[in-house]
């Protein structure tokens, strides 16, 4: 009786096992322990000195980096707005063509994220230097007389931003539009209301799970980037993610970076957590 | 009258048409104007990618003389990673996923919580947090600690796609194999691992294509080891990146089409001919019918 039991037990460690084991370790503990080096206080030369404090979330609270907050959360929304507004007609257009059609369409959405990211930035970086394409082409059409500067500026990294999010935008917003039902929409027809009329109460209600899971996808990363910033912004604009960086580099203040990684936990649980009160994680469609 | 009404109608229907075409059109353009920017500065012949200086091919040609050691060691310790990253990834997803679906347990709502968390926080907060413990345990930093980095978030992806994958059907046919005498290694391997083929495929790709291009975690946690490609593509990026630097990343795109190509290719075949021999079997089995 006793072995069977034990024999029953072995299929489900080996495969509930290794990716429970996998998540407590490198994803629940890491997380517990960064927001308790979050309270902790700064050595002298780096590090930490296990002394309670709350200096690091004061200092968060210091107006050289409260800017910087400030900055990172409305270049974050500006992003997730723009990949809304470009993304949801993309998503649409592409829900409405027949499902072969549909996924080929999705696989050419894909095909350029398989180049190195970096350098996709940087072919940004080439089209808009002083005197490159862009500004060749401006210059010709006579619509500016002397180069524009675009390289390390907002505008671009603003553009980095997008281009680089819209995927994971589109995709979520896709599946939500494709498992609409068409009958919804045609019974909103017949009984006469105008298409604008059907848009905004059947199909964007029902779609909304999808753009909640779009705005996720893109507001967090956004906020958290440092490579985009970095690479477009050329380390003169300074944003969350590059401050925190600093503080693993240079600067080596720990708990001032473990702070704000904090902010940016706090940020995403409290966005999980009000999509989970009217869909389920599972639904979230996140490849 | 009613056809007026309609012709304006089609009219309009048409016009929306095209322009959605138009405006589909736009939109990949943005995703693909950067990726035809870098092959194209990948023949330019200027030392250092700025300006556009005119054709050459050399590019290629001093790629492979194997003179930038730099770039050739970075893609190997990129390729390393990959491929132990996806392969440790995909086992414990693929485990994972089947347990996860099977099986009831105390833990499994937070676990599926967890799942979650590598996939949605910025990705500098994991390897800051990682960072932090192994510093903290004295893991010394390398390949050891950047595999740990890259698993964790191609783990959730591998989970949620073999979950995806398996259905109903899935559990019908294993007990179907269970009573006829199989044992739980050989349903295993015979009949749930072929079944969720296409997810381990899938989430392979997905894990190699994820781990090749990471730059936060290899950068974080690679401590005085070796650079990985994103990692020296990123440090190369304030004095200005080398057309060889483009020559190798075009390359790598062509040989990640043509990979997906033969895959799709080989599991389209694999579909067809499942298709004909099941119509043969009924076939079959209608004549004995008879």
């Amino acid at each position: 009786m006793k072995s069977k039991k034990k024999k029953s037990r072995l299929p489900f460690l080996a495969q509930a096992g290794p990716v429970s084991a996998w998540m407590i370790l490198f994803v629940t503990i890491p997380m517990l322990f960064i927001i308790f080096i979050s309270f902790m206080s700064r050595g002298t030369f780096g590090g930490i000195i296990y002394e309670p404090s709350i200096k690091p979330y004061e200092t968060l609270m210091d107006p050289v980096y409260f800017k910087v907050i400030l900055k990172s959360f409305e270049v974050a929304i500006i992003t997730t707005v723009s990949c809304l507004i470009l993304g949801y007609p993309f998503a649409y257009y592409i829900a409405k063509k027949p499902p072969e059609t549909a996924s080929r369409l999705i696989m050419l959405l894909m095909i350029p994220f398989w180049t190195n990211s970096l350098m996709r930035l940087n072919a940004w970086m080439l089209l808009f230097q002083t005197n490159g394409p862009v500004n060749n082409l401006l210059i010709s059409l006579n619509l500016i007389s002397e180069p524009v500067t675009f390289i390390y500026t907002d505008g671009l990294v603003l553009l980095g931003l997008i281009t680089n999010f819209l995927p994971f935008a589109v995709l979520p917003m896709y599946a939500s539009i494709e498992k609409l039902q068409k009958s919804l929409l045609e019974a909103s027809a017949d009984l006469g209301a105008k298409p604008s009329v059907t848009f905004r109460k059947v199909t964007l209600p029902l779609t909304f799970p999808g753009i909640f899971s779009a705005v996720i996808l893109t507001f967090i990363p956004a906020l958290g980037t440092y490579t985009i910033t970095d690479m477009l912004g050329g380390g003169k604009v300074l944003y969350i993610g590059n401050i925190i960086k600093n503080q693993f580099g240079a600067t080596r203040n720990w708990p001032l970076g473990a702070a704000l990684a904090v902010l940016l936990l706090l940020i995403t649980a409290l966005l999980i957590f009000i999509y989970t009160r009217f869909s389920k994680l599972d639904d979230m469609e996140v490849l | 009258m009613d056809n007026k009404i309609r012709n304006k109608k089609t009219r309009k229907h048409r016009a929306g048409k095209v322009l959605g075409d138009i405006y589909a059109v736009i939109i990949y353009a943005i995703f693909y104007i950067p990726v035809a920017v870098m092959i194209f500065f990948s023949f330019n012949n200027a030392d250092r990618n700025y300006y556009w200086q005119g054709f050459t091919t050399d590019w290629y040609v001093k790629l492979f003389d194997f003179t930038n050691k730099d770039l050739w060691m970075a893609l190997g310790y990129s390729l390393l990673i990959a491929v132990l990253s996806t392969i440790i990834s995909v086992t414990i997803g693929v485990l994972g996923g089947i347990g996860l679906k099977k099986f009831e347990f105390k833990m499994k709502k937070f676990i599926g919580l967890m799942i979650y968390i590598p996939i949605i926080v910025p990705e500098i907060v994991m390897a800051v947090a990682m960072l932090i413990i192994f510093m903290t345990i004295g893991i010394k930093l390398g390949l050891g600690t950047i595999l740990i980095g890259h698993c964790t978030f191609c783990i959730p992806y591998a989970v949620i796609t073999i979950k995806g994958r398996i259905s109903g059907d899935n559990e019908t046919l294993q007990e179907a194999s269970m009573d006829l005498g199989a044992n739980r290694l050989q349903t295993f391997w015979r009949i749930t691992i072929p079944t969720i083929m296409p997810g381990i495929t899938s989430s392979a790709f997905l894990a190699f294509t994820l781990s090749i291009d990471d730059v936060v975690m290899s950068n974080m946690l690679a401590g005085a080891s070796q650079s990985t490609l994103p990692v020296l593509i990123l440090s190369m990026n304030r004095t200005g990146i080398t057309p060889d630097v483009n020559a190798l990343t075009t390359l790598m795109v062509a040989f990640m089409l043509v990979a997906m190509l033969t895959v799709n290719g080989i599991q389209r075949a694999r579909a067809k001919k499942e298709k004909r021999l099941l119509a043969e079997s009924d076939a079959i089995i209608s004549a004995n019918k008879k």
